[in-house]
């Protein structure tokens, strides 16, 4: 599952420098030109993992963004126990490690002055894995942008149903896409972006529903992983296999924008709802 | 839950680890769909095709009737032997099948007929092609559309209920599972391979995950157990069948007099409550 992959690999220089090794061309950046760069390698345009808050600062207006359902945050209904531990010890190291309460940041705020709900994943919490807690917070920001009568956008990137919930985590996928069932009754837009990675349970439900689905560059997007897929048909996969080139090929994203155009191009997309 | 009833819930995990239970819910000679389809129900009507790209052996549907009750029905499809299996892809399902699943349902929409799925699969296919038509949007759809479908829908799961392959169908106002059937989000062996580094911790998988019917059912992730005779359903596929059919009567039953608003705002309901979570983090 892509969540136990190492993302951008950082390393020490001889000098207090922090560099950054591409996980899509190998080149090495400075931490300070890839951060600039928001994420994004200057060399080969792999878009990197962003984090729930900078992603904030990235599309919504300057101080409108308000966090919603802060106090959500997952329990370990299972007793979960596998050769590493508990579950709970692995959430609360979690909490810890990345001073988040769960995988998903939601709230509301303005994108160039339009008034949106919004649900924003973040990979640093167990690889954005798909547990209850995170897709209770999903529902309830889809149903806030309901009851308000506001567009939804959703910005995934997970590994994932998160195997540590069992089937609980499973049913989250009926229980997001449940809020979304909510939103086309009433014909309010939803905007899905699909960022590196966005896999399993949370492609087979929110991810892929958007009214608009938007990818970034060179996102691995898909269902089953590549090795479970290459063990089955037992040969290799092309290259672009899974990735947001061969999404928009065949048909399955609207369009693939640059983490800098991302802002301008929801805006742009929602501008023509009219309502 | 009055303690009579939760007595009779647990008795299985009392007498079998979950493993032993994943190992009938695989037994070869485990009734399947074809079987149900010819005892629990009648007058099957197969219809082929989701109109855009194929037939999807993997899953079967079509009109039948249930004591007289017309009904639409939608499961799974794994074959009894080798050269049924390859064919029917053991179950395992690409989007051409989700997508016929679908407009079947849609079909029984239109028709006015309760929809009934059959759950028995490894899971959806993992292949290139399945990838390549759209695995992940084919569930995504049809688990969308069946909160919004304006009929009533009973899933069973009969076998092996295996993740997003089993959810894609597996939607709705009741939620029956045979007592020796899983479900599951992932494999136990997958889950064991991953968390284990070691396939073969595939029991302490099993185990951790809670596939079973006693469990799901304290989850609240289904909504009855069927009680399978003696050593499971695969001894006596009679007892099994009068079992399927009496609990599917009867759930139909306390559906069929609910208005469609009552039906869709209960079932909204039913997946806005599920999962656990803290709020005061
Ligand atoms: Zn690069």
């Amino acid at each position: 599952m892509a969540w136990f992959s190492k993302s951008e690999e950082k390393q020490k220089s001889g000098r207090e420098n922090l560099w950054i090794k591409c996980k899509q061309c190998y080149s090495h950046i400075y931490e300070n030109e890839w951060k600039k760069n928001l994420n994004v390698c200057p060399n080969c345009n792999f878009h990197g993992s962003i984090k729930s808050w900078d992603r904030v600062e990235l599309i919504f207006d300057k101080n409108t963004f308000k966090e919603l359902f802060a106090n959500i945050s997952p329990v370990d209904s299972l007793k979960f126990v596998d050769l590493k531990g508990s579950y709970k010890d692995k959430f609360e190291a979690n909490k810890k490690k990345s001073g988040l309460s769960e995988a998903v940041l939601t709230g509301h705020g303005k994108i160039n002055g339009i008034k949106v709900a919004t649900a924003i994943m973040d990979f640093r919490f167990l690889g954005g894995s798909l547990g209850s807690a995170t897709g209770e917070k999903i529902l309830r920001a889809a149903n806030y942008a309901y009851q308000k009568n506001i567009p939804y956008i959703v910005f995934s990137e997970s590994g994932g149903a998160r195997m540590q919930e069992g089937v609980l985590s499973l049913m989250q996928m009926a229980k997001t896409c449940n809020g979304i069932a909510k939103l086309n009754k009433k014909n309010i837009p939803y905007i899905s972006v699909l960022a590196n990675p966005t896999t399993g349970g949370v492609t087979a439900s929110y991810a892929m529903m958007g009214d608009i689905n938007i990818a970034e560059p060179f996102a691995v997007i898909g269902f089953a992983g590549r090795r479970v897929i290459e063990q089955t048909i037992g040969e290799k996969l092309p290259a672009d296999f899974q990735t947001a080139e061969y999404l928009l090929k065949h048909g399955f994203v609207d369009s693939i924008v640059n983490r800098k155009d991302l802002k301008h191009f929801i805006s742009n997309v929602l501008s023509y709802y009219n309502r | 839950m009055s303690s009579k009833s939760r007595k009779k819930n647990t008795a299985d995990s009392n007498t079998k680890t979950a493993w032993e239970i994943v190992k009938i819910s695989r037994h070869p000679n485990r009734p399947l769909l074809k079987d149900y389809l010819e005892h629990v129900f009648e007058n099957f009507i197969e219809l082929h095709g989701d109109r855009y790209f194929a037939d999807d052996p993997a899953i079967a549907g079509g009109f039948a009737e249930i004591e007289g009750n017309k009904v639409m029905v939608i499961g799974h499809n794994k074959g009894k032997n080798t050269t049924e299996n390859i064919e029917r892809n053991f179950g395992m399902a690409k989007p051409e099948g989700y997508r016929k699943a679908l407009r079947l349902m849609r079909l029984a929409e239109r028709f006015n007929i309760p929809i009934i799925t059959i759950i028995d699969t490894p899971g959806a296919f993992p292949g290139m092609e399945a990838e390549e038509r759209g695995q992940a949007e084919s569930i995504a759809k049809n688990i969308t559309e069946m909160i919004k479908i304006e009929v009533p829908i009973i899933a069973v799961v009969i076998g092996e209920g295996g993740s997003g392959g089993a959810l894609g169908i597996g939607v709705g106002d009741k939620i029956l599972m045979l007592s020796n059937a899983i479900y599951s989000v992932i494999s136990p062996e997958g889950c064991a391979s991953i968390l284990w580094r070691d396939a073969s911790y595939a029991p302490d998988a099993a185990k951790a995950l809670n596939i079973t019917a006693t469990s799901l059912m304290k989850l609240g992730v289904i909504d009855e157990i069927i009680k399978e005779p003696g050593e499971g359903a695969h001894n006596d596929y009679k007892k099994t069948f009068d079992q399927v059919k009496n609990s599917v009567l009867a759930n139909l039953k306390l559906l069929e007099n609910l208005s469609v608003n009552k039906l869709l705002d209960k079932r909204s309901e039913k997946y806005s409550n599920m999962g656990k979570f803290s709020t005061s983090s």
